[in-house]
């Protein structure tokens, strides 16, 4: 039996991991950061069922970090490939975490006392992290990381204090990266998706007015672990709001941005207004659509619930501005109304865009060094969308996940699975 | 119980998770007070390589027969410290996690002392039943390398043809004379617009070149006994036969709701489904239509199916695009109430079809897609409210096809009841979980695959078929299954072979046999999930829980009422 190397540790990373390891054969997982778990370790509830997300994934995380047939290699790069299917050469590099992660016991000491503050982006930028941080309580594995962009021992040779503070002995200023080799018969590559950032849609005013947000900050925002502990607050006086607007389709199914549809957004927004309600429940929630993407096993039910039972009206219209009161900072939205065909407001006190998700940042990068193609959007590009639908276009290499194209996390597990099926026939 | 108890118990700070709003030097002292209680410990971090090797350090040293850690919570970390105990060669299930985190001090936190006094409340409970813990060994079942694929659509296909690639032996047991399903019925493919007809051979022609694949047509399951690793099935129909097999995949398939007494279609000739229109497509039978209405979801979406059929928006953009190829002069429009056209590429292809010169309208959610349908001179009319124009507007048209939803197949119930998987209110198989488990079913060694589990298309059929092939050639390439011991221990004296139990559990682990002639419920561990449900039904006192048996929980109860 020969190994597999999985690149990218999301959801559907870890579920082909599993699938994998259970049968027996041996993984490396490949993340480039210092915790597995993608996006869905960042999100708050997750629709369809409407179950914490953090709580359904910890398990699987874990699962896979000490599957005796899985070696999670976090903080870590795919260099380079030689060979082909049922013999790949790769070439991986570990960063140097300047933590031995053997003594680290993730005790959190020194994060505390770090003096160097960095915008968290894994709070979609919200609030701030230390140079020396996890990326969220449940990272795994649950070991510290020095980011060497910031660190002011790294930087300028001044501080030290984490490696006075830390009772492990774990701090090591001198630790290098590592180039290492690994053989495998087989590659997944699960890369996931990254968020087009709204600010050239300028009608919106996403980046000028306080209470607009993308629809992936307010995950951060109403989840308890993040930057607000889950209180929604609008500004400028902290109050909570009782009126918020969704708007659907900003930058996707759009010619001059991102022409595909995003394909979990509108039940994304359908799942927030829900939980905006649960938390207040008196508060109402308006959804502007194009076409509500509700094709997937009970979405379609699930929509008309938030009508019926959480105060959501749905909207199908495209706004065509928002304007920010100077005062109370609310915002009034502007629309042609259906019935009537007139333009009319809408004053809101928080606007959410869901905004395009896109291909992983660095998956052109990774489709060069695996030697595969990317489709005309980015996305990485499958043999034959019918009949292979999990092959990329160098044999031996598989796709799982939303770096083939936006899609929610039950279709990404699906294909995880799909992947390792296909991968265990060269391994196994 | 003759050796005498000797119980070690490691309190962890969990760094100042537990430590910050716990008294753990408190709990540590009053824990050494407990009956039988010989080492305890404080670790900074219990799971930590230190804290494991100090558990299995005192284990040795102090020849511990039972262990207890209260620490953070079982879903993550009882594996870990179970494993530390029979490293140190203690049956594992001697071990009894006490969470005094999740359950203690993160919901306390306001609270310190009563934090404390909670702790040892439960770091008590917790030694009680250490003190009733018996060692139990985990089962291990062996499992046959053959699956069972009922269905031969495109999914039972696909899933077949991966499950012979990875080694193993399958069957397809198939209805009709002829494998295909549905695809038999299609004329061409969205997305890539091929023959569906020539798809169909190539994955036939696969399927014969494939030795490991045996093939029953016009044949039909008849009974399934046995569980995971070991299903008994029989056969009946033009090839009957009775197999072994050790997983089973469903695959069995949807059919298009018949839109009776809707849009007069039982009575308008030129009101067809989009199945009959396949079937025109393929027959060539295409007519000198100048005008062609689709109308999408008639019965689906509303009152008689309530949900979304997920196919038929692409499928109409589809035949729509081909009748335009067709006839370059007819007008085609397509009424709907939110199109379905969902990620990439269905996106990009009904952009094509906008730029082709398709007519989309939308109408609104609230109302019938179509208000009414009648005939005039001759001639369709379709009449709806148009909402951009905000008024009834009437199409002549030569012909009107309605797309329908796929329903789930009348066998459905039957498989269901067969294999005891459950159906979902829509008809359709119920997987295990939504998000993480989304084509096995709850009990092991049974999945699901296709337009049984969903309405899905060529693509999604094709990747959830290997995705159930996956799943189901873990336990096959393993060779066997490990099932969790804590399985009902059945006091035959006091049952009363009544099958409330059978009834209540949910993974059919549970049946009556005739013993010296009565009937009495016997449990089968492979099958058993240790849920308890059993257990918690049984009127008569018949059922203990292995692990949770009723000693051990008032144990525990009457600890904390002390
Ligand atoms: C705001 C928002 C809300 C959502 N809500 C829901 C919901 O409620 N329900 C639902 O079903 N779905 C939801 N989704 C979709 C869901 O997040 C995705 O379906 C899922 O995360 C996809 O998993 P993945 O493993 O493909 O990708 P990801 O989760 O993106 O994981 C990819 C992993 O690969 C790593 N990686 C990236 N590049 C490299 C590289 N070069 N080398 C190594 N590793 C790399 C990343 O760091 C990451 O860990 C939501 C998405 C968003 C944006
Ligand atoms: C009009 C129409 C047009 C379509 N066009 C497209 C398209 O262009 N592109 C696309 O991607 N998809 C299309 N589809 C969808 C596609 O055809 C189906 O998704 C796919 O064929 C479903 O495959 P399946 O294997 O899940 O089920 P099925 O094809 O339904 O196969 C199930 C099989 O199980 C058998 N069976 C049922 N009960 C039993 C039993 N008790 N015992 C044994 N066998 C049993 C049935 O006889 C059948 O052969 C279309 C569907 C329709 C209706
Ligand atoms: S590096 Fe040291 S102080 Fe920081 S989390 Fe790890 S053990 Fe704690
Ligand atoms: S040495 Fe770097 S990481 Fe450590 S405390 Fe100082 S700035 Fe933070
Ligand atoms: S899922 Fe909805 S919001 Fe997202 S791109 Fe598609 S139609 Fe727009
Ligand atoms: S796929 Fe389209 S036609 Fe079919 S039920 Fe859904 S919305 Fe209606
Ligand atoms: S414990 Fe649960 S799974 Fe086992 S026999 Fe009883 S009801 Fe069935």
């Amino acid at each position: 039996m020969k190994d597999v190397l999985i690149i990218g540790g999301g959801v559907a990373g870890i579920q082909a991991a599993l699938d994998l390891a259970d049968r027996g054969i041996h993984v490396y997982l490949v993340e480039k950061e210092p915790s597995i778990g993608g996006r869905m370790a960042l999100l708050d509830k997750t629709m369809s069922t409407n179950d914490c997300s953090i709580c359904i994934l910890a398990p699987k995380m874990n699962e896979c970090f000490s599957h005796p047939n899985v070696d999670v290699l976090e903080y870590s790069e795919v260099i380079g490939l030689e060979g082909r299917a049922g013999d790949f050469k790769v070439k991986v590099k570990r960063k140097a975490k300047y933590v031995d992660a053997t003594k680290c016991t993730g005790c959190g000491d020194c994060m505390e006392k770090c003096p160097t503050e960095v915008p968290n982006e894994y709070n979609s930028y919200l609030d701030k992290r230390k140079a020396i941080f996890l990326p969220f309580p449940q990272a795994v594995p649950r070991k510290a990381t020095i980011d060497d962009r910031y660190c002011l021992k790294l930087t300028k040779n001044r501080c030290g204090l984490c490696e006075k503070i830390c009772k492990a002995g774990a701090i090591d200023y001198n630790q290098k990266d590592q180039i290492i080799e690994l053989n495998v018969a087989a590659i997944i590559v699960a890369v996931g998706l990254s968020l087009y950032e709204p600010r050239d849609l300028y009608e919106y005013g996403y980046g000028k007015y306080d209470n607009v947000h993308t629809w992936m900050e307010y995950e951060r925002l109403i989840n308890a672990a993040g930057p607000t502990h889950g209180h929604l607050k609008c500004s400028p006086d902290g109050r909570r709001p009782k009126k918020i607007a969704f708007i659907q389709c900003v930058g996707s199914r759009d010619v001059k941005r991102c022409p595909w549809c995003s394909s979990v957004c509108c039940m994304v927004s359908i799942k927030s207004a829900m939980l905006a309600n649960e938390h207040y429940n008196d508060l109402e929630s308006y959804i502007f659509y194009s076409d509500l993407r509700v094709f997937s096993k009970r979405f379609y039910e699930y929509s008309k619930r938030g009508e019926r039972d959480y105060k959501i009206t749905y909207i199908h219209a495209r706004p065509g501005e928002i304007k920010e009161d100077k005062r109370t900072k609310n915002l009034i939205i502007y629309y042609e109304d259906e019935k009537e065909g007139k333009v009319k407001e809408l004053e809101v006190e928080m606007v959410i865009l869901a905004t395009p998700i896109m291909p992983a940042k660095d998956t052109k990068k990774i489709a060069n060094v695996l030697g595969i193609e990317t489709d005309e959007h980015g996305f990485i590009k499958t043999v034959d969308f019918l009949k292979y639908p999990v092959e990329t276009t160098k044999p031996g290499i598989f796709v799982a996940g939303c770096c083939e194209r936006p899609k929610d996390i039950t279709e990404s597990v699906i294909q995880a699975s799909a992947a390792a099926a296909k991968a265990a026939e060269l391994a196994g | 119980m003759a050796e005498k108890l000797r119980i070690g118990v490691f309190v962890c700070d969990c760094g100042t998770n537990i430590a910050g709003f716990v008294n753990v030097p408190e709990v540590c002292e009053y824990a050494k007070t407990l009956p039988d209680v010989v080492y305890v410990k404080e670790n900074m971090y219990t799971c930590s390589n230190a804290g494991i090797q100090e558990i299995m350090d005192a284990i040795k040293e102090y020849k511990l027969n039972r262990v207890v850690v209260a620490s953070c919570t079982p879903r993550t970390h009882e594996p870990l410290f179970r494993k530390a105990c029979e490293d140190a060669g203690l049956n594992k299930f001697l071990f009894e996690f006490v969470n005094i985190r999740d359950q203690c001090s993160w919901v306390h936190q306001k609270e310190k002392e009563d934090a404390t006094e909670k702790a040892k409340d439960l770091v008590r409970m917790g030694v009680a039943k250490a003190r009733l813990l018996e060692p139990l060994e985990e089962i291990k079942i062996p499992v046959e390398r053959k699956a069972l694929v009922i269905g031969g659509g495109v999914a039972g296909i696909t899933s077949a043809l991966s499950l012979a690639k990875q080694g193993f032996e399958v069957y397809i047991v198939e209805k009709e004379n002829k494998l295909g399903g549905l695809l038999n019925h299609v004329h061409s493919l969205y997305p890539s617009n091929i023959d569906a007809n020539e798809f169909l051979n190539e994955l036939l022609e696969k399927v014969k070149k494939e030795k490991k694949i045996h093939v029953f047509l016009e044949s039909e399951v008849e009974s399934v006994e046995g569980y995971i690793g070991n299903f008994n099935v029989k056969i009946k129909g033009k090839k009957k036969g009775e197999i072994k097999v050790g997983t089973i995949i469903v695959a069995i398939g949807a059919k298009p709701y018949e839109p009776m007494y809707m849009y007069n279609y039982d009575e308008y000739e030129n009101v067809i489904t989009q199945f009959e229109l396949e079937n025109l497509l393929k027959e060539n039978k295409i007519g000198k239509w100048k005008k062609i209405v689709f109308i999408q979801c008639v019965g689906g979406r509303g009152e008689r199916v309530r949900y979304c059929s997920r196919i038929c928006c692409m499928n109409s953009i589809k035949n729509a695009r081909l009748l335009k190829k067709l006839l370059p002069e007819s007008q085609i429009y397509i009424i709907h109430k939110g199109l379905q056209t969902y990620g990439t590429v269905y996106e990009d292809y009904c952009r094509k079809a906008r730029e082709e010169g398709i007519r989309f309208v939308r109408v609104r959610d609230a109302v019938p897609t179509v208000s009414s349908l009648e005939k005039k001179d001759g001639k369709l009319v379709v009449g709806f409210y148009h909402p951009g124009l905000r008024r009834k507007i009437e199409l002549d048209a030569d012909l009107v096809v309605l797309s329908t939803p796929l329903i789930q197949r009348e066998d459905a119930k039957k498989i269901s009841q067969m294999l005891k998987v459950p159906l979902g209110q829509d008809g359709f198989f119920f997987e295990a979980h939504v998000k993480l488990r989304p084509v096995d079913f709850a009990t092991d060694g049974i999945y699901m695959a296709g337009s049984c589990r969903a309405p899905a298309d060529i693509n999604e059929c094709i990747v959830q078929a290997v995705a159930a092939a996956s799943r189901a050639a873990i336990p096959m390439a393993k060779g066997y299954v490990k099932a969790e011991p804590y399985t009902p221990v059945i006091d035959e004296e006091k049952c009363m072979g009544c099958g409330v139990c059978v009834e209540v559990c949910p993974y059919g682990a549970m049946r009556l046999v005739e013993k010296d002639g009565r009937k009495v419920a016997e449990n089968v561990p492979a099958a058993c999930k240790g849920c308890g449900a059993c257990g918690s039904s049984c009127i008569h006192k018949a059922i203990n829980m292995r692990h949770f048996k009723d000693e051990q929980i008032m144990a525990q109860i009457e600890e904390a009422i002390e």
